[in-house]
């Protein structure tokens, strides 16, 4: 199993010893080339302005999403989940537009309002996650057929899944629970399969 | 829910991994670094070669500034304060800046303290010469690092031997004998848990970005390739003569770093880098990297 993690900017480091620590192989992607061969993509926390612009740049933007249109397992957390995402009104940055949600940047608030939670994820088991939310997005608006991993106590909508794609508002790979990593890679067993 | 902890403060600066934080004077400045794909600006009243060249105190910027840049772009506002200036800090903490940087820019407001950076709910980066200095301000609570480089000189010699210390102490203390850890903390006046903890994990607790002299896009590649996560650029971008064509370039070399064929194609006609100083005709009292301990 190979997975790449985009690694335009942000933390990717942090997923690929994530990823590692699971046994499989990951490799960084900068270029259209390195997409070649994945089974599964990760695009990682970040400035989601910065990521998607060196996405334009260097060509990856279309690439990404034929893959994940042709069934290319990806997981999104955080900068990752607003590029899955789409947005209000055609406002920065530009995204992916994969899921079907529209996203709200930096919705907590600054940074002195980012904050870590026990956050219950259902799909995970009954041991909540501890999840790290930094200057995090939240999914505003659902408009099709998504599966709601995880809410916050307040109702917002924080985690979710569309058949090969996740999205996630905070950072596993800054945690040493390795479960969303798992359930990722059980998505992409099961994609290899078809 | 739990704010302002070491995992959310340490956590923004691995966010910013791989990216370019710009000094910039005021909004429009902030714009042009945003939309070049900066992933922060750092909000000053002046960049470090005017603030040179001015003389005088250097403060915290007027705070009119730091919350028209903040308005103005959605990306990470950092802001600047005296070392040893806790108050400046509060200040920036209660407008809401995304981080602040303890700077040897300014004018130290105390010869002898830091700030005690632990109290803050807003993450700290500082500058360092080497790992020493890097661990004591971890000490204090830093959640990010930087080497010093010399600001405002355009003058990459002072980055380079700042990171290649803090990179070859980190290299020393990961392949020392255990014996010789306590030994290597007092010589260096770091913190021995640090100490013990780059010993075991080969690596600096924290993201360290490289500060003080890029003015070319290789300089940004090469600091990269030495060790740094980031890059800092102060004077610059705005000191060059194409502003936002030398920040999208310094972008994409930050990303792509050990890529010579996009070193080349983002070095092509980027206009004049900013004018450069020789540290040696530098007075040693008005050296910015010595300004702290």
């Amino acid at each position: 199993m190979k997975i790449g993690v985009l690694a335009s900017q942000g933390a990717f480091a942090e997923h690929i010893a994530k990823l590692q620590q699971l046994g499989v192989e990951a490799v960084p992607v900068r270029l259209p080339g390195e997409l070649a061969g994945l089974d599964g993509l990760v695009i990682p926390g970040g400035e989601s302005t910065s990521i998607s612009k060196l996405m334009r740049h260097y060509h990856l933007t279309g690439e990404i999403k034929d893959l994940a249109k042709n069934g290319l397992p990806v997981l999104g957390t955080c900068a990752g989940m607003i590029l899955l995402g789409r947005r209000e009104n055609g406002a920065d940055p530009e995204t992916l537009e994969l899921m079907d949600f529209t996203v709200r940047r930096n919705a907590f608030g600054r940074q002195t309002d980012s904050f870590e939670t026990e956050l219950a994820v259902p799909a995970l088991g009954e041991k909540p996650f501890p999840a790290v939310f930094i200057r995090a997005p939240l999914i505003e608006e659902v408009n099709g057929g998504l599966e709601i991993l995880a809410r916050l106590a307040d109702g917002t909508i924080v985690a979710a899944r569309q058949g090969n794609l996740v999205a996630l508002a905070f950072h596993p790979e800054l945690t040493d629970d390795l479960r969303c990593h798992r359930y990722f890679l059980d998505i992409v067993a099961e994609y290899r399969k078809k | 829910m739990e704010t302002g902890t070491w995992k959310v403060k340490s956590g923004l600066a691995q966010m910013l991994k791989g990216g370019v934080i710009m000094d910039v004077v005021n909004p429009e400045h902030a714009k042009i670094a945003e939309d070049a794909g900066a992933c922060a600006v750092m909000a000053l009243e002046r960049v470090p070669s005017d603030i040179r060249a001015a003389g005088g105190v250097a403060r915290m910027a007027d705070l009119t500034i730091i919350e028209a840049i903040m308005k103005t772009v959605s990306i990470p506002v950092m802001a600047k304060c005296r070392i040893g200036h806790f108050v400046e800090a509060q200040a920036l903490e209660a407008m809401g800046v995304d981080y602040i940087d303890e700077s040897e820019v300014l004018t130290p407001a105390d010869e002898n303290f830091h700030v005690w950076k632990h109290d803050f709910k807003v993450p700290f980066v500082c500058g360092c010469r080497n790992l020493g200095e890097a661990l004591r301000r971890i000490g204090e609570g830093a959640a990010m690092i930087r080497t010093k480089g010399e600001a405002g000189t355009g003058n990459i010699v002072e980055a380079v031997r700042h990171m290649r210390a803090v990179m070859d102490g980190v290299s020393q203390l990961a392949k020392a004998p255990r014996e010789e850890l306590m030994t290597q903390a007092k010589e260096m006046g770091a913190p021995f848990e640090l100490v013990l903890e780059i010993h075991q994990t080969g690596k600096l607790p924290v993201v360290n970005f490289s500060a003080g002299g890029v003015a070319t896009p290789a300089d940004a590649a090469l600091m990269m390739q030495l060790g740094a996560d980031g890059v800092f650029v102060g004077s610059g971008i705005f000191k060059s003569s194409n502003p936002s064509k030398m920040a999208q370039a310094i972008v994409k070399v930050t990303t792509h770093y050990k890529d010579a064929s996009i070193i080349v194609e983002v070095s092509k006609n980027l206009g004049d880098a900013m004018p450069g100083l020789d540290i040696k005709q530098i007075p040693a009292d008005e050296l910015l990297a010595s300004r702290g301990w």
